[in-house]
């Protein structure tokens, strides 16, 4: 394991919200955070100073049951293979390119059919009490990662807004913002990022909102400041940068099933059985294995989900 | 310079792009998922030296240079070093010899299908790119090497239908592709137009000469 780091870590080292705003002045404050590395573990010694800018502030949060004991992908992998269309299709590129995003000020309105619709200042969102899921992720392309996410569940958030009866999906939104987001220069999927769950999907205590990795808060080109988590799904239904949450009384249509309905389903549930039309998905190669590993059904998930589809033709609703 | 000293230049210079990966390999820089980056960069470099390959006609035709065409059969070869490199990729690497999955592959995965087409193809002419193959052959040599566009199509096809939504790239080699294919059609009428008025003149000056005789 990269990083091992007790979660009763003093506000008092967390970093200073002015300079944590800045990507220049966090820049200035190297010296700080050499003392802050010493502390904190063996992670900066491994990264370039640009990379020290993309790294986040740590967060507080406690371990939980849910988490797999799986060895974790690497922080550096985690952080140089990234599928976010927004700012370039390849998945080498968001690493560099997110490098001057800057997730603040940032809020997240959650509407629709709700008795009490709210917006969240990520500030708010970063106080809810947060949990380390250490969760397998399959991307639709076939590989994967074992990535240990901070976050909270989703449900947490949309009690909030207390759902009303008529609500049964939920659409998310992300940032909409060509100027930020140079991928979205180009129309290569529909602009903005859309996707959606069942309330039930959503109200699961293994989905997710992250808003950190490996202790800290999101780096930017894995969807900061706070992204979604379902890990028995195919990776491209964990949206990035959300900006809205609606609750409403039809299925959404997700980006990619706009872009090609055959190939990728509303409810995209990671299944050996169901192939892509184009590719197996029988297999999966996890980040850093040499020899492919079998998928699992729902990703190894299926004992907590399954009962979300029973009686549904899972070849029929891919 | 000379096309005998040239050669070994550009017959090194052809293998750039195997010694980077090689080296990238070395210094573990080729990502987190370095199989797939392997799989890219030969299926890439094929795709190059095909339609270096399909230039050299026009390019020597245009630009006068003759000489040219002493490369184009070390280019095609080096096309097929690479085709064999992401084929061994996929079997070895990614499959690793699953012969049960990969024969599933070939047969239920079009872009797989016509990928392992494209290669098959490639096979035939890597064989009979030889001096005494050339010469046993005769205008049939010429007839069988057609099949590179066969394979340069299906490799264009085997690019695009991998793609998942940017298709940007492979565009490019479908442009480059169609582009060397039209000035081929171009070409092929005009000659069939310029011999068929040079066989008409001939023929009436024939005509007069076998008048004249009489």
């Amino acid at each position: 394991m990269l990083l091992k780091r007790s979660s009763d870590i003093p506000s008092s080292e967390i970093t200073p919200r002015n300079l944590y705003f800045n990507r220049r002045r966090f820049l200035a404050g190297a010296g700080a955070l050499a003392g802050f590395a010493a502390a904190g573990g063996s992670l900066r010694k491994l990264l370039t100073p640009s990379e020290i800018a993309l790294a986040g502030t740590k967060l507080d949060y406690n371990k939980s049951q849910l988490s797999t004991s799986e060895k974790q992908t690497p922080f550096n992998d985690i952080t140089h293979y990234n599928n976010y269309y927004e700012f370039s299709a390849d998945k080498y590129e968001p690493a560099e390119l997110a490098k001057n995003f800057n997730p603040r000020p940032w809020t997240i309105k959650v509407e629709g059919l709700a008795n009490k619709p709210k917006t969240f200042d990520i500030d708010a969102i970063l106080k809810m009490q947060l949990e380390e899921r250490i969760y397998r992720m399959r991307c639709v392309e076939g590989w994967s990662m074992v990535i240990p996410w901070i976050g909270f569940p989703l449900s947490s958030l949309l009690n909030q807004v207390e759902p009303k009866p008529k609500a049964k999906f939920v659409e998310f939104t992300s940032l909409n913002d060509p100027k930020r987001f140079p991928g979205q220069q180009r129309g290569v999927l529909e602009w903005p990022y859309v996707e959606g769950l069942r309330l039930d999907e959503a109200m699961h205590p293994l989905t997710i909102l992250a808003v950190g990795l490996y202790g800290e808060t999101l780096p930017n080109q894995d969807g900061a400041p706070v992204r979604l988590v379902v890990p028995w799904k195919y990776g491209f239904k964990g949206i990035k940068a959300i900006v809205k949450i609606k609750l409403v009384d039809y299925q959404p249509t997700s980006t990619w099933t706009k872009m090609a309905p055959n190939e990728y389903g509303f409810y995209s549930n990671v299944n050996p059985n169901v192939d892509h039309p184009r590719w197996s998905q029988a297999k999966e190669r996890r980040i850093g294995e040499f020899t492919k590993r079998p998928t699992l059904m729902f990703n190894g998930y299926g004992d907590q989900v399954a009962s979300l589809y029973t009686g549904m033709d899972l070849k029929k609703n891919y | 310079m000379k096309p005998k000293y040239f050669k070994p230049i550009v017959f090194l210079a052809c293998l750039l792009p195997l010694a980077r990966l090689g080296w990238k390999a070395y210094n573990s820089a080729l990502g987190a998922n370095p199989i797939q980056v392997i799989t890219w960069s030969t299926g890439t470099w094929t795709l190059v030296f095909l339609t270096i390959t399909l230039s050299i006609t026009p390019l020597r035709k245009l630009t006068r240079q003759y000489w040219l065409i002493r490369f184009r059969r070390m280019f095609g070869l080096f096309a097929f070093f690479y085709g064999c490199l992401h084929f061994t990729t996929y079997i070895w690497l990614d499959q690793f010899f699953d012969l049960h999955s990969i024969i599933k592959d070939v047969y239920k995965r079009p872009f797989i299908t016509v990928g392992f087409t494209a290669f098959v193809l490639l096979i035939p002419l890597a064989l009979t790119s030889t001096q005494r193959s050339i010469r046993w052959l005769g205008k049939r040599w010429q007839l069988l090497h057609r099949l590179i566009y066969a394979t340069a199509f299906f490799g264009v096809i085997h690019y695009i239908w991998l793609v998942k939504a940017d298709l940007r790239k492979p565009l490019i080699y479908a442009t480059i592709l169609a582009t060397l294919l039209l000035y081929r059609i171009a070409a092929w009428t005009l000659g069939r137009i310029s011999t068929a008025n040079h066989v008409q003149n001939q023929a009436s000056k024939l005509d007069n000469s076998t008048l004249a005789a009489d």
